[in-house]
């Protein structure tokens, strides 16, 4: 992979991010962190979620962009090994935070972009 | 799910409810079939596929398969979490033919397929992963299996169309691709492609070898016709070179066209074991198994599922084992309890698979290793154990289920001069007239019972419900002299049984005895007029 894919691979999962941020916010999410990257690896997106039943949520989501369908589905490529990941990302940012939630939540975000038309989106609550 | 990032979200979409569609598959375990409801669910989760239901490896492999296929025809495999469920689950499922199934029940979940098209019918087929609907081994079973479950529409790989035709009340649809499924889950017309099936090769009817063709041998030509009448077991011994062969080979040309039900277990087993079936074949099979067969290749064997063997292959017709003693001891001996009960129950561990067995037994051997043991003009060069330990190998048990022996021996040479003089030989056609008359007094006299053929009547009907021949003092004698068994009695009572059958008597004379009991010892030699 040379120089000038990897920055268009970077720019596009950045874009993805920046999309998925918008929609969390929409929902109702405060986006506590971005990009949160410790020794134990990288989560995308740490945000807070008022739930009417659960009380204070914190809600741990990884972002999937793809351009076309062609190599499946972006959500595929959330594997149980990358959960396991997410997980333990979350523990030590928990171990370093004082977040003043009740419950932790795990969700993807997929988005598919293909030429013509606009972005498509899919969010999955609590994946793990 | 779906959501566009310029609408406004409400604050909490309801997850989707699952939905699920259900397809029927058959599992076979032997020639039995089972049915499977092959169920398919998608919910909201990470995707990925999987399948529950006891399936082995050949089943599990098919979610790659049916998702292949599904992207090769155009369509899209859920991406969401989908389990695939095989019921009942504790059933084992083997083999790729559930494809078809598998992904009907997919798509109609994702709502591709509308789902109550998927319940009228069941669904074999193994998917390519360009999504062709490939032939699968056992479909003339599950296509019985499907009519007998009550089942009236079945769908079947297209190159199998004529197999899946043979089952009458049974209406069969074909399909070449995916995309044939699709088009006719959907109700529109299946186009039949370039790959539709080529014309099945015309079926020899022809007969095998001819009897024309066998010079000579006589009592041996004899043999072959009251074993054929009778149905009775036959050995054939004799030095190398002499013949056995020859007319064991021509026996299936003797016996009368298999009845309809018959022909179908024979080509169901053939389906099996992967052969191909164009037509329904009447000819009676001829299996001649060389003598390094394993017990398993015999009698049937295999892990978890049993396949037939040699004995399922030749049910309805002839399993000829030349050179008889040189095969295993072992595998001589697993012949007793097919021969005995006319089918096979192979317990493995994944379930007890029951085949059909229901066979004629012809064994040529040699009468010692070097062939030449109590041949005239001929020297034998093995020791006398040698000889006696050669000839034991075909066990007692074994030999006492063979109503006639025949001791071969070769012509003398001024027979050879006189050859062109002698009328020729007769044909099979011939004498395969007088077999289905035979055949047919047989039938007659046992109407009313299981029984269709003199080897076949139980020894207390041969004694009590059948009129015995005006003299037994024959059979009598040779019991007291030690020369018959009980059992050998009631055979030598069924030979001469075939022979007054043969002959037109109605009850088996003095001379119908006579050489019964001469071909049941094995000394035609004996008999007046024979060559």
């Amino acid at each position: 992979m040379d120089v000038q894919q990897q920055q268009d691979r970077q720019a596009l999962a950045h874009w993805g991010e920046d999309l998925a941020v918008e929609v969390l916010e929409l929902a109702g999410m405060v986006v506590l962190e971005r990009n949160w990257r410790c020794r134990a690896g990288e989560v995308d997106i740490i945000a807070l979620e008022e739930d009417p039943d659960d009380g204070t949520v914190l809600v741990v989501c990884e972002v999937k962009t793809r351009v076309g369908r062609d190599f499946g589905d972006p959500l595929e490529a959330i594997t149980p090994a990358k959960v396991a990941r997410i997980r333990a990302v979350t523990t030590a940012y928990l171990a370093q935070r004082r977040v003043g939630a009740e419950l932790i939540r795990f969700d993807a975000i997929g988005i598919v972009v293909t030429g013509d038309r606009e972005p498509q989106l899919t969010h999955l609550r609590g994946i793990a | 799910m779906t959501t566009r990032p310029d609408v406004s979200l409400p604050a909490h979409h309801a997850p989707p409810r699952p939905r699920t569609a259900v397809a029927h598959s058959i599992a076979l375990i032997g020639m039995d079939g089972q049915e499977v409801e092959v169920e398919a669910m998608i919910s909201s989760g990470l995707p990925r596929t999987i399948m529950v239901g006891l399936p082995d490896t050949a089943v599990y492999e098919a979610r790659d398969r049916c998702k292949a296929a599904v992207a090769a025809t155009g369509l899209s495999w859920p991406a969401t979490s989908l389990t695939i469920n095989l019921t009942p689950a504790s059933l084992p499922k083997a083999g790729s033919h559930h494809d078809l199934a598998i992904a009907a029940a997919v798509l109609a979940a994702a709502g591709t397929v509308p789902e109550p098209a998927t319940r009228r019918m069941v669904l074999l087929g193994e998917l390519g992963l360009d999504g062709r609907v490939r032939r699968v081994r056992g479909l003339l079973p599950a296509v019985l299996a499907a009519r007998a479950l009550g089942h009236r529409k079945v769908v079947v790989p297209r190159g199998q169309a004529a197999e899946a035709s043979l089952v009458e009340g049974i209406e069969v649809r074909t399909v070449g691709t995916l995309a044939d499924l699709v088009a006719l889950l959907q109700g529109r017309p299946v186009l039949v492609g370039l790959e539709g099936e080529p014309a099945p090769a015309a079926v020899a009817s022809t007969a095998g070898p001819d009897f024309a063709d066998v010079v000579g041998q006589r009592e041996a030509r004899w043999a072959a016709e009251i074993a054929a009448a009778g149905g009775h077991h036959l050995m054939l011994s004799g030095p190398p070179g002499i013949g056995k062969t020859l007319i064991a080979s021509r026996m299936p040309g003797l016996l009368p066209e298999l009845e309809v039900p018959e022909a179908l277990q024979v080509a169901a087993v053939a389906s099996l074991l992967g052969e191909p079936v164009h037509s329904l074949d009447r000819r009676p099979p001829f299996a001649a198994p060389h003598h390094s067969c394993s017990v398993a290749a015999m009698v049937g064997g295999g892990a978890r599922i049993a396949r037939p063997g040699a004995v399922s292959r030749a049910h309805g017709g002839i399993l000829f084992l030349d050179e008889a003693a040189e095969f295993s001891p072992i595998v001589l001996d697993a012949l007793r309890t097919p021969l005995e009960a006319g089918e096979v129950l192979l317990a493995r561990s994944h379930g007890e698979a029951r085949y059909p067995s229901r066979f004629q037994l012809v064994l040529a051997t040699n009468p010692c290793p070097c062939g030449n043991s109590g041949v005239p003009g001929r020297e034998c060069r093995c020791s006398p154990t040698v000889v006696r330990r050669y000839r034991g190998r075909i066990s007692g048990p074994l030999r006492d289920r063979i109503d006639i022996t025949v001791r071969m021996t070769p012509p003398p040479s001024a027979y050879l001069a006189l050859g062109a003089q002698l009328p020729p030989p007769e044909a099979t056609e011939v004498i395969a007239a007088r077999v289905v008359a035979a055949r047919d007094r047989q039938r007659r006299r046992l109407r009313g019972t299981h029984w269709s053929t003199n080897s076949e009547v139980p020894g207390t009907y041969l004694r009590t419900r059948l009129p015995l021949p005006e003299s037994t003092d024959l059979l009598d004698q040779a019991m007291m002299r030690g020369l018959l068994s009980n059992r050998g009695v009631e055979r030598t009572l069924r030979i001469a049984w075939t022979l007054a059958d043969l002959a037109g008597h109605d009850v088996p004379d003095q001379e119908d005895l006579k050489m019964a009991l001469a071909f049941r010892r094995g000394d035609t030699h004996a008999l007046p007029g024979s060559a």
